[in-house]
């Protein structure tokens, strides 16, 4: 097991140096000198060397890899070439709205998910199985921010259970904070848990058919107790790699349904940093979301070998 | 034919006509602004009704499913012309070197949703419809080179491809001549999927600005366009957004009838 | 008074009919077979019994257990009986357990489930159970992973669940097939010894006559869903009323007539041939551990000799086969055909490769589904520079086809369109269109019922005296082997440890482990010549 969580962690590490390395090499070789834009056209040159210098852009491209990558490991993302405030605070403000409405999704869509793959897979071909899969097909086909949308008009501007959008900050009270991101979760998780519901079904099925199903129904346990017994923790394994990309799903969806919501999350921060051509605002919010991705799915890894024992052994 | 085939062949095939009928005709023209007659709801001129700027909605509709039929489709065929031959190529050493590099590779590449390639993308070049074709194509190649690795890898283990090395062909040969025709369903299966999976992408992307820019006309642009206007004129949101569940429902069904037509066991991978 | 009693049971599924009124009975303490060819319904009498059938099943007729019919049985009914009264023993023991439970925990749940004992005592038994069946518990803790057991020892943890709540009836689904001869005799001598210990009914289904031969007190003799023949197995073996009986006994006694060897000159030299694997790494750093998978292994093969190379699985008999096929490379020694060697220069002698030719095991799975036989059966031209076409092509399909008994227009067809013995034979005319010296047998009569497989060795065997071919024959079986070779390796441990002619032996042997494969073989008794001498005068 040891073994195990080792080999994953060296592989964790090594996907992040890669893609902190494709991420920053690709900012680089964008058009256009930050200094200049941001100090206008016509900034005298002495001035735009004196803010090249400020921001470190002087220095050769290993160096300053090195102090992006170094400053993030210290927790300082640098300085926003726009705001002129650390980054390091601007997305920590931004990510208390969008780490928490990804979490709530992706609850809401494993709560969803899981009762109704399970319920389809143990009526396989019945009336209730065909209306979870009927449901399903047509989850998978909205798309959330449109579904947001149609959120957004049944239930805040005809019903006004809801308000529109907008974020009252968690200072004002958790649960004013949770009402408001509600709406959203539920868009990013719907159609999230339609492919998952899929996922739970198709793999129990597959499960239900194995030998060792057979086995315990010879051993006298009922079609339901072998399911629940035997079935479910094998049929987990594949819906434990899903729930893991969806994840990084959960995650960019957030991005676009913030748009939707007017909330203040990272979204809202990186369309504006594109605008604005913020390249390090932009560079460090991408980093961020794809460690977050890299992180959950070592969690995954870990969470196979927790249900599965071949793996503990395997090394 | 299974019902899901021929409901989903004619969906697919009713949008795919009128992406193509919209290139000599449409109802309306799609640049011609007419603000006095914004917002109409669905009436006789106008069977979809209008948009903010008085343009007909069908118009629209039509010349914006060429925008997504050709995103999602160069989308699948970036991912299909990279993926499958890495897929073949891994699994033909398979537990090598190359094996190991492919494998990490489409690891790391999962690592960065579609969206997060368009938003680099976009930073650095500015946003366009080539952007969301680069965005979703590089995510589809693991896609793709994934299942084509784990289907090639079971037949490898098979007789007849051993029967093949014993007849003196080489691992491409057997890869081309034996292995490829065997994982064909799968990845014509596959593709509609990623089509139907590139549609919805590519709606997102443009919904966000990063897509086809105006005055190009593209499903996500007209949602975005019709956000405000909601409370005013639902239809301006409702049609758009039922166009692009029609397709993706009918590329999914079309998928699923495909499944179903060529070999119930196939594996495919949703995510 | 018997503890079952099958009466006209008819079985079909979505109509179509899969038993045809049979009727069979069990008492305490007897052992019953049923026997017969793969579509027998044998084992869907087993899983009738159970009540485990498919969806859309109709059965008619009763299954009498004890007082009870089964057939009237509602499901909670069924699952009370089912662990507690009946135990089943399945076939393949690598998938009949649950790879993410302990084997204790599964031996448990049987008890368990029927609220038989409390969890202490459930685990005493457990361990009791486990002891009884040869996996005791200093050796085998509860807390085992299934993936941490051998195939055989597998087999044992199902057989514990079996008997964990001492069932009267016990059914055994071809309980010894997947396993070593070795294995098997051990499996065999267990469940003959608990059914005699608690006085348990064995329902044992097989399609092996020889193991049926030795265990069962009664035999039953099946065919498309039906009983031809009923009664005491000496009896049945004796007497053979129904000729399909016959035609079984003697398929599986079957000696094809090979002809003398002519065994001249060399054609096949492998030379202190060593073969190493890389296991996974025991460390994140340094070098990955080699497994020595075959160990310095000579042996030579004689032009128009027919030689078997007998292992049980893992001996690494697969390992050197591939090596002489050109497959992989050697990593000490040299094997080389005719004089050349079979590898060079990093890859497969292509010169070599046409003098030699490969039967695989799974007739199943040793063709592209989508291709027709012509195309299959060419795929050796391949290896010659000037490969023959138009009309010279034609021919030699047709003659390659008619040499294993198909007819030309068979050519045509998709491979779908044959049974497993018919592909194995389009398997051997795919070997033999390109005129080899050898021909490599990888267990190519093994997944075949025992009538093809008599047929199919004939077949070998006329072929080799036809064209003088020379035949390495790689089984498990060494029965198998016995009729169709001058000769016999017996491997062991990546190395061969007898190396004689084939009747020395199996009337000799001198290897303590080739003893053991031999005693452990299951035999037909020799019943046709004891008969008239057992016959009373009349």
């Amino acid at each position: 097991m040891l073994r195990y969580t080792l080999k994953r962690l060296a592989s964790l590490v090594v996907s992040l140096i890669v893609a902190s390395v494709v991420i920053f090499t690709v900012v680089e070789i964008a058009p256009g000198d930050p200094a200049s834009f941001m100090l206008g056209i016509n900034a005298q040159p002495d001035t735009v060397a004196a803010l090249r210098a400020e921001l470190g852009l002087d220095q050769s491209k290993l160096d300053r890899y090195l102090d992006w990558v170094g400053g993030m490991l210290t927790g300082d993302f640098g300085t926003s070439y726009t705001y002129r405030a650390p980054v390091a605070q601007m997305i920590a403000d931004r990510l208390w709205v969008s780490l928490p409405l990804a979490l709530y999704a992706l609850t809401l869509s494993t709560v969803i998910a899981f009762p109704a793959g399970i319920f389809a897979a143990a009526r396989r071909g019945g009336v209730g199985d065909l209306s979870v899969t009927g449901a399903t097909q047509l989850g998978v086909a909205i798309p959330n921010f449109w579904f947001a949308m149609m959120l957004v008009l049944i239930f805040a501007i005809n019903l006004r259970w809801f308000s529109a959008g907008g974020f009252p900050g968690w200072d004002r009270g958790f649960w004013g904070g949770m009402k408001a991101l509600t709406l959203p979760a539920i868009a990013l998780a719907l159609p999230q848990a339609a492919i998952l519901t899929r996922v739970m079904r198709s793999s129990l099925l597959d499960i239900l058919g194995e030998d060792f199903i057979r086995t315990a129904r010879a051993k006298g346990l009922s079609a339901r107790q072998a399911l629940w017994r035997h079935g479910l923790r094998n049929a987990l394994i594949p819906v434990l790699t899903i729930i893991g990309l969806q994840f990084a799903f959960l995650l960019a969806g957030a991005i676009i349904i913030e748009q939707v919501f007017f909330l203040p999350g990272l979204g809202r921060l990186i369309f504006q940093a594109i605008t604005q051509r913020d390249l390090i605002v932009v560079e460090s919010v991408v980093m961020l979301l794809v460690f977050a991705v890299i992180v959950v799915n070592f969690v995954v890894d870990l969470a196979y070998a927790a249900v599965d024992p071949r793996l503990r052994t395997r090394a | 034919m299974s019902r899901n085939l021929i409901l989903g062949g004619t969906l697919t095939l009713v949008f795919v006509l009128a992406a193509l009928l919209s290139f000599v005709w449409t109802p309306d023209g799609v640049e011609a602004m007419n603000i006095a007659g914004r917002l109409k709801p669905p009436n006789a001129d106008n069977l979809l009704g209008t948009d903010h700027f008085g343009r007909d909605i069908l118009s629209m509709l039509m010349v914006g499913a060429r925008t997504s039929i050709a995103v999602a489709l160069v989308a699948v065929g970036i991912g299909m012309g990279i993926g499958v031959p890495l897929g073949l190529a891994a699994a033909a050493r398979s537990g090598g070197m190359l094996d190991e590099v492919i494998m990490r590779m489409n690891d790391l590449i999962f690592a960065f949703p579609s969206l997060v390639i368009a938003i680099l993308i976009t930073a650095v070049f500015g946003p366009s419809a080539t952007n969301a074709i680069i965005a979703i194509g590089i995510f589809n190649i693991p896609v793709f080179a994934r299942i084509t690795r784990g289907t090639a890898l079971s037949l490898w283990k098979r007789e007849f491809i051993m029967a093949a090395r014993v007849a003196g062909k080489t691992r491409t040969r057997i890869s081309v001549e034996h292995i490829l025709p065997n994982v064909a369903n799968l990845l014509i299966v596959q593709g509609t999927i990623q089509f139907s999976l590139g549609i919805l992408a590519e709606a997102g992307l443009s919904y966000v600005g990063l897509g086809a820019q105006p005055p190009i006309p593209s499903w996500g642009r007209m949602l975005a366009d019709a956000q405000t206007m909601v409370a005013l004129a639902p239809h301006v949101a409702l049609i758009p957004g039922l166009t692009i569940v029609a397709m993706v429902l009918g590329l999914n069904l079309l998928g699923d009838g495909l499944r179903d037509a060529l070999d119930p066991r196939l594996k495919v991978a949703r995510t | 008074m018997s503890l079952l009693d099958i009466r006209d049971l008819t079985l079909s599924i979505h109509g179509k009919e899969i038993l045809k009124g049979i009727s069979l009975s069990l008492a305490e303490g007897e052992i019953v077979a049923l026997t017969g060819e793969s579509g027998s319904g044998k084992s869907m009498t087993a899983f009738a019994t159970m009540g485990l059938v498919p969806k859309g099943t109709e059965m008619r007729g009763a299954i009498h257990f004890g007082k009870t019919n089964l057939l009237t049985l509602t499901e909670p009914q069924m699952c009370d009986l089912r662990g507690r009264e009946i135990g089943m023993v399945f076939q393949e023991p690598m998938t009949a357990l649950n790879p993410v439970q302990t084997i204790g925990a599964q031996v448990m749940e049987t008890i368990l489930v029927h609220d038989a004992m409390t969890p202490a005592r459930a685990e005493e038994r457990a361990r009791d159970v486990l002891d009884r069946v040869g996996l005791p518990s200093d050796r085998f803790p509860l807390g085992r992973y299934p993936h941490e057991l051998s195939g055989g020892q597998r087999q044992r943890v199902v057989i514990a669940m079996a008997i964990a709540l001492r069932p009267r009836l016990l059914i055994a689904d071809e309980p010894t097939t997947a396993l070593d001869v070795t294995t098997q005799a051990q499996i065999l001598d267990l469940l003959k010894d608990l059914v005699r210990e608690q006085n348990m009914a064995l329902m044992m289904i097989t399609h092996d006559l020889a193991v049926v031969s030795d265990l069962a007190d009664t035999l039953n003799v099946m065919r498309h869903g039906e009983i031809l023949e009923c009664g005491p197995t000496g009896q049945v073996l004796r007497e053979m009323r129904h000729p399909y009986t016959r035609q079984l006994f003697e398929a599986s006694r079957h000696e094809a007539n090979l002809g003398a060897a002519k065994a001249d000159d060399v054609l096949l030299s492998v030379q202190d041939v060593s073969r190493d694997y890389p296991l996974p790494r025991t460390s994140l750093f340094g070098s990955r551990p080699q497994f020595r998978a075959v160990k310095q292994v000579s042996f030579d093969i004689k032009r128009g000799e027919r030689v078997g190379l007998v292992g049980e699985s893992g001996c690494g008999k697969s390992t050197l086969t591939r090596a002489i096929l050109g497959l992989e490379p050697v990593q000490e020694g040299h094997i080389t055909l005719d004089g050349d060697p079979v590898w060079q220069d990093g890859h497969a002698n292509l010169t070599v490769r046409r003098k030699m030719q490969v039967v695989f095991q799974d007739p199943y799975g040793s063709f592209n589904p989508r291709h027709r036989v012509a195309r299959l059966i060419t795929e050796p031209f391949h290896l010659l520079p000037d490969p023959p076409s138009g009309a010279k092509r034609d021919t030699a399909i047709a003659d390659a086809l008619a040499a294993v008994g198909l007819r030309p227009e068979d050519a045509d067809k998709h491979i779908h369109a044959f049974s497993g013995g018919q592909r194995q034979r389009i398997a051997i005319a795919r070997a033999l269109i390109i005129r080899p010296e050898l021909i490599v047998f990888d267990e190519a009569v093994s997944a075949l019922d025992v009538r093809v497989r008599a047929q199919i060795l004939d077949l070998m065997a006329d072929l080799s005296r036809d064209y003088g071919l020379t035949y390495l024959f790689i089984s498990h079986d060494l029965s198998v082997v016995r009729s169709i070779t001058d000769r016999v390796l017996v491997m062991r441990a990546g190395e061969i440890v007898e190396d004689r002619p084939t009747s020395d032996i199996f009337d000799n042997p001198r290897h303590p482990y080739t003893r053991s494969l031999i005693d452990a073989a299951p035999q037909l008794p020799d019943f046709q010549e004891t008969q008239d001498a057992a016959l009373p005068a009349l």
